[in-house]
């Protein structure tokens, strides 16, 4: 099979980075999103490709839901997260015709979608293009893997929560990257504690350190732990993301120009600011 | 560019298809030349033809067994798992009542580690493989059970799930069993499809769809719904977990995972689904899983406790 269609598009992007975790729900596509704010406003030009095929949550997440994609003479457009398009998103969410349409669809049928994205959309010049994928070791990671292979992609960041039992899936995932030599940038910790608002106290909802431990534990760099930020929840779930979310009810509307200066009044945004910061570090010393 | 056309889940004749398409079960599925050029060819032309054979078997196995409850949900990490296994195990406190589990989710099994049987193994028999009993009454099958360590990954493509997921139904052991429950994967693929393929012949129950409240999950759980009603599967109902988060330490609640649309209550109202019920969020549920023991058992005064049993008394008289 020959994937130089795929080759051209990755010509003009600099960095190609996967985000997995066997387990789902852990925070994979807000933690894409979070280093992808990051990144864009540390000034790099960054792509986010959801193939998370059966459940798309990126376009949500963005703010982007409801946009469809247009198709122009060099390929797919992205569909821009910001004004000054720093930040551009694919995913099959702009393709279904409503919210609640359900792609039901097995193996092959996902991996030729998959092909499409890396082959037809036009990402134009690129720092960075983040790739969120779904829960699990199955088709969709074969297919990224295998189409993007030939054009050396930089890793993958692995997520997981602390809790014992997302590990187990999460040992399965980094075995995976080693078999199919995807070499594993780094580990991050999401939903490690929960500071309660009400009293400051911090709460182990899923418990805390498993992340650390098992990065120790497989050799894996750990690039940090997130804890649960009720304002970035919302900052995901909210549809208008130039209004930065109140904590408090009687709190000052604050407005901004777009969802990356938005982010940057989260708290998180500090530690992902970091572990963005971290990988382009090691990235750009390779 | 059009919008992406999906593969009806059972049999029928996908609406962008050509023609004169011969059927997706039709031995010539894919190969009939009114199928040259059809968007699905390739789709049917790997897929077996035919009705499969073994359908029969598969519902001879299971027909002694009176409930076959799915446990579905789009979004990975709401409490498919940890739902489906305190289910088991309330259901099991009654010592006549039998009940079996599967674990569909082939890439990332959870349930030996959640149901405290981790490392057992499964034996051979003349009367077919023997599930691992969690307790005199309460069976479970998974393929963690079958893996050397808990670092070996499941890298297999979609056939190959299925045929697993089938011998699970064909070649398991399950004897006479009062509730059947499936714990699946994440998503509407290969795994939900060969489930409901398989118990064609044998029925299902109905669905009870796991959700947390926050819009991104409700979003991907909109799409397990029209799963369930192109597949035909009924949904006994809604359950909401992790909604709300109570402080140990000075009892505020938090929202952490904020109903922005309204939670599972607005999504079940829109949809005509019954909601089930909420479930709060409880560090000690994850603890309780992380060991392998019943939840509410250890907690059962813990209004997290209450509100399980009372979902699964509900559920228990839905299915009659």
């Amino acid at each position: 099979m020959s994937n130089s269609a795929v080759g051209e598009r990755l010509s003009t992007i600099k960095h190609v980075v996967l985000v997995l975790s066997g387990k789902g729900g852990v925070g994979k596509s807000s933690c894409t999103v979070q280093l992808a704010l990051s990144l864009a406003h540390q000034g790099h030009k960054v792509g986010v490709l959801d193939i998370d095929l059966c459940g798309p949550s990126i376009p949500h997440m963005l703010g982007l839901s409801g946009h469809s994609i247009h198709q122009a003479s060099a390929g797919w457009v992205p569909v821009f997260a910001d004004p000054s398009k720093q930040l551009g998103c694919m995913s099959i969410g702009f393709l279904l015709p409503s919210k609640d349409s359900s792609v039901v669809w097995r193996g092959p049928k996902k991996n030729a979608m998959i092909k499409q994205f890396l082959s037809d959309v036009y990402w134009g010049t690129l720092d960075y293009l983040l790739i969120d994928t779904p829960p699990g070791t199955s088709d969709e990671h074969l297919a990224a893997v295998e189409y993007l292979q030939e054009w050396n992609p930089d890793g993958a960041v692995i997520v997981t929560t602390p809790q014992a039992v997302a590990l187990s899936d999460v040992k399965k995932e980094i075995s995976f990257c080693h078999k199919v030599g995807l070499p594993v940038l780094g580990l991050i910790e999401n939903m490690s504690g929960f500071v309660c608002p009400h009293c400051a106290e911090c709460t182990n909802v899923f418990s805390t350190g498993g992340g650390e431990g098992l990065a120790k534990h497989m050799d894996v760099r750990f690039l940090g732990r997130a804890p649960i930020d009720p304002s970035l929840v919302m900052l995901l779930e909210q549809d208008d993301k130039t209004v930065v979310p109140k904590l408090a009810a009687d709190d000052e509307e604050v407005r901004t120009n777009s969802i990356v200066e938005t982010y940057q009044h989260c708290e998180l945004s500090k530690i992902f600011g970091r572990i963005s910061k971290e990988l382009d570090d090691m990235l750009e010393a390779k | 560019m059009s919008a992406p056309q999906n593969t009806p889940p059972v049999g029928e004749v996908p609406p962008d298809a050509n023609e004169h398409c011969p059927g997706p079960e039709s031995a010539s599925a894919g190969k009939a030349a009114g199928c040259e050029g059809c968007p699905n060819q390739e789709i049917c032309s790997t897929q077996a033809a035919g009705p499969d054979p073994d359908l029969p078997l598969v519902a001879e196995r299971l027909q002694n067994i009176r409930h076959k409850l799915l446990v579905l949900s789009g979004k990975g990490g709401v409490g498919k798992s940890t739902f489906t296994s305190q289910l088991a195990f309330a259901l099991a406190t009654d010592e006549s009542t039998e009940v079996g589990v599967v674990d569909i989710d082939i890439c990332g099994p959870s349930l030996p580690k959640i149901m405290g049987s981790e490392r057992e193994q499964v034996h051979g028999a003349s009367g077919g493989w023997q599930p691992v009993y969690v307790q005199d009454n309460l069976a479970l099958m998974s393929i963690g059970f079958m893996l050397p360590d808990d670092e070996a990954a499941v890298i297999w493509r979609g056939p190959k799930k299925s045929g697993m997921i089938k011998q699970f139904l064909k070649d398991v052991d399950w004897g006479t069993l009062d509730y059947l429950l499936f714990d699946t994967p994440p998503g509407t693929s290969d795994e939900h499809l060969a489930v409901v393929q398989l118990l064609r012949d044998s029925g299902v129950t109905g669905a009870i769809i796991v959700t947390t409240p926050q819009e991104v999950a409700l979003q991907d759980v909109r799409k397990e719904i029209d799963f369930c009603r192109k597949a035909k599967v009924p949904i006994i109902g809604v359950v909401e977990n992790m909604s709300g988060f109570v402080c140990p330490s000075c009892h505020g609640e938090s929202l952490i995972f904020y109903p922005s649309t309204g939670g599972a209550r607005a999504l079940c109202d829109e949809l005509g689904i019954p909601l089930l019920g909420s479930i709060p969020l409880d560090p000690r549920i994850g603890q309780a899983c992380d060991q392998g023991t019943s939840f509410l058992d250890t907690c059962a005064s813990s209004p997290a406790a209450q509100a399980y049993t009372k979902i699964i008394e509900s559920i228990k008289s839905l299915v009659g």
